[in-house]
């Protein structure tokens, strides 16, 4: 396939826009008249709600109302998580949550809600309220493998133990393989942290009543799965609510879960239909939205003296805070990669997602594979430095091969992309070279340079719905309007797909139109954008729907050339005869004639749903170059390098803006972000973006970016997932590079000169004179 | 949308200490870029404030009369970086206010919105400390000068009476006079944090750049308010500049630091990088002075 516009660097169409602040996101959109809502919160991590005063709340001027758990007369429980419904109760995602409750599970529960005419009476109602709330306190447990002893607090009557789910993979027979002589062993705890997802626009959502229905215009990633949510939660039909998604300032996952739509819509209902906005501050966007899983992970290989593996065992505990969110989804995930990345005969696993009183994890950029990435890259480094072999020869040697197929998923790795995305990364960043000169160093300030990669795959099939609906409406001069489920949440989705129609009816980008925001009334059904999937799953009826739209405007050329369809073509905006390659009429012409003729009038428009029952591999590597101040306990970023393999690039400026913002979160995931909980009270310590270590610009270098574009074969343009990689490899490249530096191979998150400082005493790369002197006083 | 009680303009120095008589609960308000955040986190929330953010008769750095540095308690962050009475004089402290959040925060943000804060880890403090700052204040009977010193009462809480608002930051010729300093920001990133401890090391160097004639070195976040070292100071006072004496000095710090432990930093990791910012500090100072610290 010769391409035109795909493989282009189309600048994105909402980018002037966006520039010139034109862009109407959701708070945009909403009328200033609405009224506000906060959300109460539980300042107690685990207990029982026994009253709420709200009188004295009630007479703060500006406050309109007061809702507490105690005004909900019907419980409906719903689940959350973002995913495609189950028509079958067994994949079902677990309904645990209610808009408010009198069961807080953690700190930042949501117990009730203020109405108000504005903020400052709204925050002057909640912080009377905070006071009023009468709680019976009970015990709480942030650790997961505390949370599983016996005796732990429990926090959900079906979960004994807070078990959520456990699964296990076996294959061969670990206890035998280990038998053989001659092997080396391996073992590590690989500890990874919580952390939130900071997209600059904070949750929003504002709701109102039209006609017997209620309108939600929210900040989501997943639309049509909102208004399912939204029917779920209120026990009410789910076409009584039209939800509409304007532009999003990104979601990066916690938009893949239904937040407060259904409580602010719930509250619309009980104010007769008035217009109310729920506008998260970023404090609470901390606590009461999602966060990524802390997994802690024990990983043990037994290696071969090739440098071969024998056997390995993994168990994994998934901290999924106090609500299931996306249930086991995300432990799994991990899970099954283990033995897809590292093949070997003999393999034991398992993993526990646990409830415990902290906030509630859920989808974060990557779902499961940041933390098992760490895991398995650290891991893989010890284990190659165990065998005294280059840590980058070790991994050549053992990553999936190609041909390698996959039974379940029916992913098969097509090229040989590891060894590719590895020779083009190490060119870029000069590795050999720097790993010798990095060599032996001494003295305060050492440099060092190291790889890793990652599993990753594209969508969500086999395991859940794959479906992608697209309508496309062409106008009177030939440019086209078109509609998608999948959302465009900042990651460029809408140019994507524009070059896709442009490819397909051979017309410039100019001429095709996104409809950005979805609306359930309007837009095809679609579930939104997550898994990595969009531009994979869009591009199937994408292509698909614009075929058949090509099919009506040759049948319409026909009537107007009178040349039978077979032998035209479209080809650069013009109807051509293809057996002499005539331009007979442009398909402007085309347009207006056929909507204006007097015989057979039409509105060339087309629109149709492909069901994706295919998944695809998406894998690369990254390197980091680092210096490591040892004194100051400081790690400073100096290079960095991603080389994907996506299959075809749609857009290289947008991928590589995708693989920068990977890079960013990475960075900050490996050396400075970690949300931390009060162990005496469970009160979160740093919900904010002082306290909360978000990486800023200064602490990136030049992120770079690389692809290597292997044609993916199962997919409508050869391409496949980029959004989530770009997070996963870049924690366990920093902590090898720094490894690497000062020999000190650190198993925890985030490397942040706290944990730098704890690590460089206990190895003796830093000695305080007078901490030994104190220590000795203690001693005595 | 802040919850403000009242909001009280002043029109001039005069004007605001008449404003502060008659409300004597009024909060004053320069750049805001402490004070509003602390308004939406609840804490200012509710009460009355005197702007004097329109009195520019307090922005600006000139020499006074007396040969001070005067800094109009108003000026900008941004502002003291780009002055040239500043970079000749005293570098390190548009250098330390270039640390000050982003550079939004540094073009609202006062250095006497800094100081009046009381906080430890304002970024200006440990360098004002360090050069024997004076504090200019005015009120209903003229104005005062008090050294930086005496101006930080505790944690939050400075010298200002009742009448009075800072009116200009001096730093006088004895100290500016042939004075190297360096500041060292320790802080868990590189831009919109607060210091996790910082160190402000000055020097005066003999005339043959052999000895140390006079060191002064102060720290923000070893104590409750900006702190200086002087057991430090007093030990490297007049003595050779060399490896050893330096490392000594850096030790000798742990004499006064005196930083908590909480979640945010542990003692031990405060304490550790005192002693290496001291050191490093004090190794840059004598290199801007034309000496030589390494051996």
């Amino acid at each position: 396939m010769s391409n035109k516009y795909i493989g282009q660097s189309v600048t994105r169409l909402d980018a002037r826009d966006k520039a010139m602040g034109r862009i109407k996101y959701t708070d945009d959109m909403c009328d200033k008249g609405a009224l506000v809502i906060r959300v109460l919160h539980s300042t107690v991590a685990n207990g029982i709600v026994k009253k709420i005063d709200t009188e004295e709340a009630e007479k703060i001027p500006g406050v309109v109302r007061v809702f507490t758990c105690f005004d909900l007369e019907e419980k409906h429980y719903y689940p959350t998580a973002g995913h495609p419904w189950s028509t079958d109760p067994a994949h079902q995602d677990i309904a645990d949550r209610l808009i408010m409750t009198d069961r807080p599970l953690f700190y930042g529960d949501d117990i009730g809600a203020v109405v108000a005419e504005d903020e400052v009476a709204a925050a002057q109602a909640i912080r009377v309220l905070e006071k009023s709330v009468e709680y019976e306190e009970l015990p709480f447990v942030l650790d997961a493998q505390e949370a599983m002893k016996e005796g732990a607090p429990q926090l959900h009557e079906k979960y004994p133990n807070n078990v959520l789910a456990h699964t296990e993979i076996h294959m061969g027979s670990v206890e035998e393989a280990i038998k053989e002589p001659g092997l080396t062993k391996v073992e590590g705890w690989y500890e990874t942290q919580p952390v939130q997802h900071c997209h600059i626009e904070n949750f929003i959502c504002y709701a109102y009543g039209e006609g017997d229905r209620t309108v939600v215009v929210t900040s989501t990633q997943i639309p049509h799965i909102v208004r399912r949510v939204i029917g779920q939660a209120l026990g009410m039909d789910w076409g009584k609510f039209r939800v509409i998604k304007p532009y999003v300032g990104g979601g990066f996952g916690n938009k893949q879960d239904v937040l407060y739509e259904p409580l602010c819509a719930w509250i619309s209902i009980q104010l007769g239909g008035r217009l109310v906005k729920l506008d998260v501050p970023r404090e609470d966007t901390f606590i009461s939205n999602r966060i990524r899983h802390a997994i802690r992970y024990h990983i043990t290989s037994w290696m071969r003296p090739d440098g071969s593996f024998a056997a390995r065992t993994i168990k994994a505990w998934c901290n999924n805070g106090a609500y299931s969110s996306h249930g086991h989804a995300i432990a799994a995930k991990g899970l099954n990669a283990f033995p897809q990345l590292y093949p070997c005969d003999n393999i034991d696993g398992e993993t526990w997602t646990v409830y415990t009183n902290r906030s509630v994890a859920g989808a974060m950029r990557g779902y499961g594979m940041p933390q098992a990435s760490y895991a398995f890259e650290c891991h893989a480094e010890d284990c190659a430095r165990a065998m005294k072999m280059d840590p980058l020869e070790f991994r050549r040697k053992n990553l999936m091969p190609v041909g390698y197929y996959h039974a379940f998923s029916k992913n098969e790795l097509y090229s040989d992309t590891f060894n590719q995305c590895f020779d083009k990364g190490a060119e870029i960043i000069g590795y050999y070279d720097k790993v010798k000169k990095y060599k032996n160093q001494t003295g305060d300030i050492r440099r060092g340079i190291a790889v890793s990669t990652f599993w990753y795959n594209t969508a969500v099939y086999p395991i859940a719905l794959e479906t992608s609906s697209c309508r496309i409406v062409m106008n009177q001069d030939g440019s086209v309007q078109f509609q998608l489920g999948e959302t465009e949440i900042g990651q460029g989705a809408d140019t994507a797909a524009a070059q896709m129609i442009a490819e397909e009816l051979s017309i410039p980008v100019s001429m095709v139109h996104p409809v950005s925001c979805q609306d359930t009334d309007i837009t095809p059904f679609g579930t939104g954008v997550y898994a990595s999937r969009g531009t994979y799953t869009l591009g199937f009826s994408v292509r698909q729907t614009a075929m058949l739209l090509k099919e009506k405007i040759l049948e319409a050329a026909h009537q107007f050339t009178r040349m039978p369809v077979y032998n035209l073509d479209l080809i650069d905006g013009k109807i051509v005869r293809t057996t002499d390659g005539r331009e007979l009429m442009s398909i402007g012409d085309l347009a207006l004639s056929k909507l204006y003729t007097t015989d057979g009038s039409q509105h060339l428009t087309a629109e149709s749903t492909y069901q994706i029952k295919s998944n695809a591999y998406s894998f690369g590597c990254c390197f980091a170059e680092v210096e490591v101040d040892i004194p100051m306990c400081r790690v400073r970023l100096l290079n960095i390098v991603n080389v994907h393999d996506c299959g075809q690039v749609i857009n290289p400026l947008l991928a590589s803006g995708q693989v920068h913002g990977g890079q960013s979160m990475g960075i900050g995931y490996a050396l400075s972000e970690k949300l931390m909980w009060d162990e005496k009270t469970g009160r979160p310590l740093n919900n904010n973006l002082l306290d909360y270590k978000l990486s800023s610009f200064m602490d990136h270098p030049r992120l770079n970016a690389a692809f290597v574009e292997n044609y993916e074969p199962t997919s409508a343009y050869g391409t496949k997932g980029l959004g989530e990689p770009p997070a996963c490899p870049v924690a366990p490249a920093i902590r090898n590079a720094i490894g690497a530096a000062t020999g000190l191979y650190i198993n925890e998150l985030p490397l942040s000169p706290h944990t730098l400082f704890r690590e460089f005493s206990d190895a003796g790369l830093i000695n305080d004179p007078w901490r030994k002197e104190e220590q000795g006083k203690e001693g005595r | 949308m802040y919850d403000m009680k009242a909001l009280y303009e002043a029109e001039s120095v005069q004007d605001a200490v008449r404003l502060r008589l008659e409300h004597p609960d009024a909060q004053i308000l320069a750049g805001g870029s402490d004070v509003l955040v602390q308004i939406r986190e609840g804490r200012r929330a509710g009460a009355e404030f005197i702007s004097i953010y329109m009195l520019d008769e307090l922005r600006g750095v000139s020499i006074d009369e007396e040969e001070n540095i005067r800094i109009g308690s108003l000026t900008s962050f941004s502002h003291i970086t780009k002055d040239p009475i500043i970079q000749k004089y005293i570098n390190v402290l548009g250098e330390a206010v270039d640390m000050v959040g982003g550079p939004q925060i540094r073009a609202i943000g006062t250095i006497g919105g800094n100081t009046c804060n009381g906080v430890t880890s304002a970024d200006s403090a440990s360098t004002l400390m360090a050069w024997d700052a004076v504090i200019e204040l005015t009120g209903s009977e003229g104005t005062r000068r008090v050294p930086i010193k005496d101006f930080y009462i505790k944690a939050k809480v400075v010298d200002i009476r009742p009448d009075e608002i800072q009116t200009a930051i001096l730093i006088p010729k004895e100290s500016y006079e042939n004075c190297f300093g360096h500041y060292i920001k320790y802080s868990m990133r590189n831009a919109l944090d607060i210091a996790t401890t910082g160190c402000s090391v000055n020097a005066v160097l003999s005339d043959d750049k052999k000895r140390f004639e006079r060191v002064r070195i102060g720290y923000g976040v070893a104590s409750p308010i900006p702190i200086r070292a002087y057991s430090a100071e007093e030990f490297i006072k007049g003595k050779e500049i060399n490896e050893e004496n330096i490392k000594e000095f850096a030790l000798t710090v742990l004499q006064d630091v005196n930083p908590r432990d909480s979640w945010r930093a542990g003692k031990a990791l405060r304490q550790h990088i005192s002693v290496v910012m001291a050191e490093r500090a004090l190794k840059e100072c004598v290199k801007l002075a034309g000496g030589e610290a390494d051996e």
